[in-house]
């Protein structure tokens, strides 16, 4: 576990250090969100509508943005190398930087996704259940993306590569996080979908680790 | 007193076989040093004895082992000094050393970067940032990695790149002292390092015609689809 610590300690350091990639996240969320409005009109009901999906969107296609720097850095300065020669579990250091990932990115994300949701004219009572699925949600988003990230190691023009792998395997995130929104909005209760985005979440913490320290050591072939 | 050893290592390196049939034995106190021409494969033999590549066939052995067997033990027992430095530019000398420490569960570490520090010369960097160090800088940063912990194995691959003199001295040193403790050094260089007596190993003399090596290829599958099948057709043997 000493390894998860250190290499989670790290990394928040180094977000810390440099601000500006968690701030970009919120902004680009916040700048998509506040496009649609622009784009579908300012009549309330129909923001209403369409706000929890929007707000899950923005918030897929934020998280998205983030992926290439979760291991690109480490990749082209050498350190991602002497992580996988270090006698600590791969599947951990990664574990542990996923979580790091998380908390600079998908974070922030909920905490300014009611506000959006404000913006967005949604009734109240959907915003506990929104918040409660972004929490199961992103998490598994920025495991699902590690794979991806790790995937385009040393692939040139990763960015729109990443993009391509991931957004699909997002789509049951955003399928059941927009549900449990929508269901709390129409006044059902939302257990199921949140069920559903707590067993993704399982699923992907079992699983992802394993991908990705797969794909981490294929990159230094 | 340990033992690392490798017998009939082959390399492929995407379509191109680097090396072949390459054997190697060292033992507590030895140093090895590659030479050959460029992309003849000493990075890549450092890379695999490191375990970051896994060789097309042949075996590597610690004290008899196999050490795909048991690739955390051989991390541990190793360290690895590839051509990048690994020193992030917003984190302190201290702090981008502190990780690898930790990462070794190394006790006492501030102590041992410390010593480490003081060793390479380099303890009036301890809180500059990685921006503003000097390729040397780094690369003195980078060997400071190499003295935390234990370890009875480094791999340095162009240790010197970066180095002045002086620096390349103490390196010869450093070197000197992990032998005298029972470490085993292989690595390469370009320029004369003032190392003892080291066994030099040419990777000129391990390099196969892809040709020659395909041929070979072809015929052990002959040889096993001979086996399998009692009745082999003649054009095949041809």
């Amino acid at each position: 576990m000493n390894g998860f610590w250190a290499i989670l300690q790290r990394d928040l350091r180094l977000a810390m250090r440099q601000g500006a990639d968690s701030v970009m996240v919120v902004a680009f969320f916040i700048v998509t969100t506040t496009l649609f409005p622009f784009g579908v009109g300012p009549e309330a009901n129909i923001l209403a509508r369409i706000a929890s999906g929007v707000i899950w969107v923005s918030a897929l296609l934020a998280a998205m943005l983030s992926l290439e720097r979760v291991f690109q850095t480490d990749y082209e300065d050498g350190s991602l190398e002497l992580l996988t020669l270090s006698p600590v579990s791969l599947e951990l250091l990664i574990l542990g930087k996923v979580l790091a990932h998380w908390l600079t990115t998908g974070l922030p994300l909920i905490i300014a996704a009611p506000l959006m949701a404000v913006m967005l004219n949604m009734n109240q009572d959907g915003f506990i259940i929104l918040m409660v699925a972004m929490l199961l949600g992103t998490p598994a988003l920025s495991l699902i993306g590690a794979i991806g990230a790790a995937l385009i190691l040393g692939a040139r023009r990763g960015g729109v590569l990443v993009s391509l792998l991931v957004l699909p395997l997002y789509i049951p995130v955003l399928i059941f996080g927009a549900g449990a929104v929508e269901a709390a909005l129409l006044g059902i209760s939302a257990t199921a979908q949140l069920q559903i985005m707590a067993a993704i979440l399982l699923l992907t913490l079992a699983a992802a680790p394993f991908a990705t320290a797969h794909a981490v050591r294929q990159a230094m072939e | 007193m340990a033992d690392f050893s490798g017998s009939d290592l082959t390399c492929l390196r995407g379509e191109r076989l680097v090396f072949g049939g390459l054997s190697f034995s060292a033992t507590s106190g030895d140093a090895i040093m590659l030479r050959g021409r460029n992309g003849a494969g000493k990075s890549s033999l450092l890379r695999l004895m490191a375990g970051l590549l896994a060789p097309r066939s042949g075996t590597l052995y610690w004290n008899g082992e196999n050490i795909a067997d048991d690739r955390i033990a051989h991390h541990g027992r190793t360290q690895y000094l590839g051509h990048q430095d690994a020193i992030k530019p917003v984190l302190t000398v201290r702090d981008n050393l502190r990780l690898w420490g930790q990462l070794r569960g190394v006790r006492d570490l501030d102590a041992a970067i410390d010593r480490a520090l003081d060793a390479l010369d380099i303890h009036h960097l301890a809180s500059v940032t990685g921006r503003y160090l000097s390729s040397g800088q780094k690369r003195r940063s980078a060997l400071a990695r190499v003295l935390i912990g234990q370890s009875d194995l480094w791999l340095l691959d162009e240790p010197t790149v970066g180095l002045d003199r002086e620096s390349c001295a103490e390196l010869a040193q450093l070197i000197a002292s992990f032998r005298k403790d029972g470490g085993i050094v292989i690595y390469s260089t370009h320029i004369d390092l003032d190392v003892k007596n080291p066994t030099i190993l040419d990777l000129d003399d391990f390099a196969v015609p892809m040709v020659e090596w395909l041929a070979e290829q072809d015929e052990m599958d002959d040889d096993q689809s001979d086996n399998a099948t009692s009745q082999s057709s003649p054009e095949a043997a041809q």
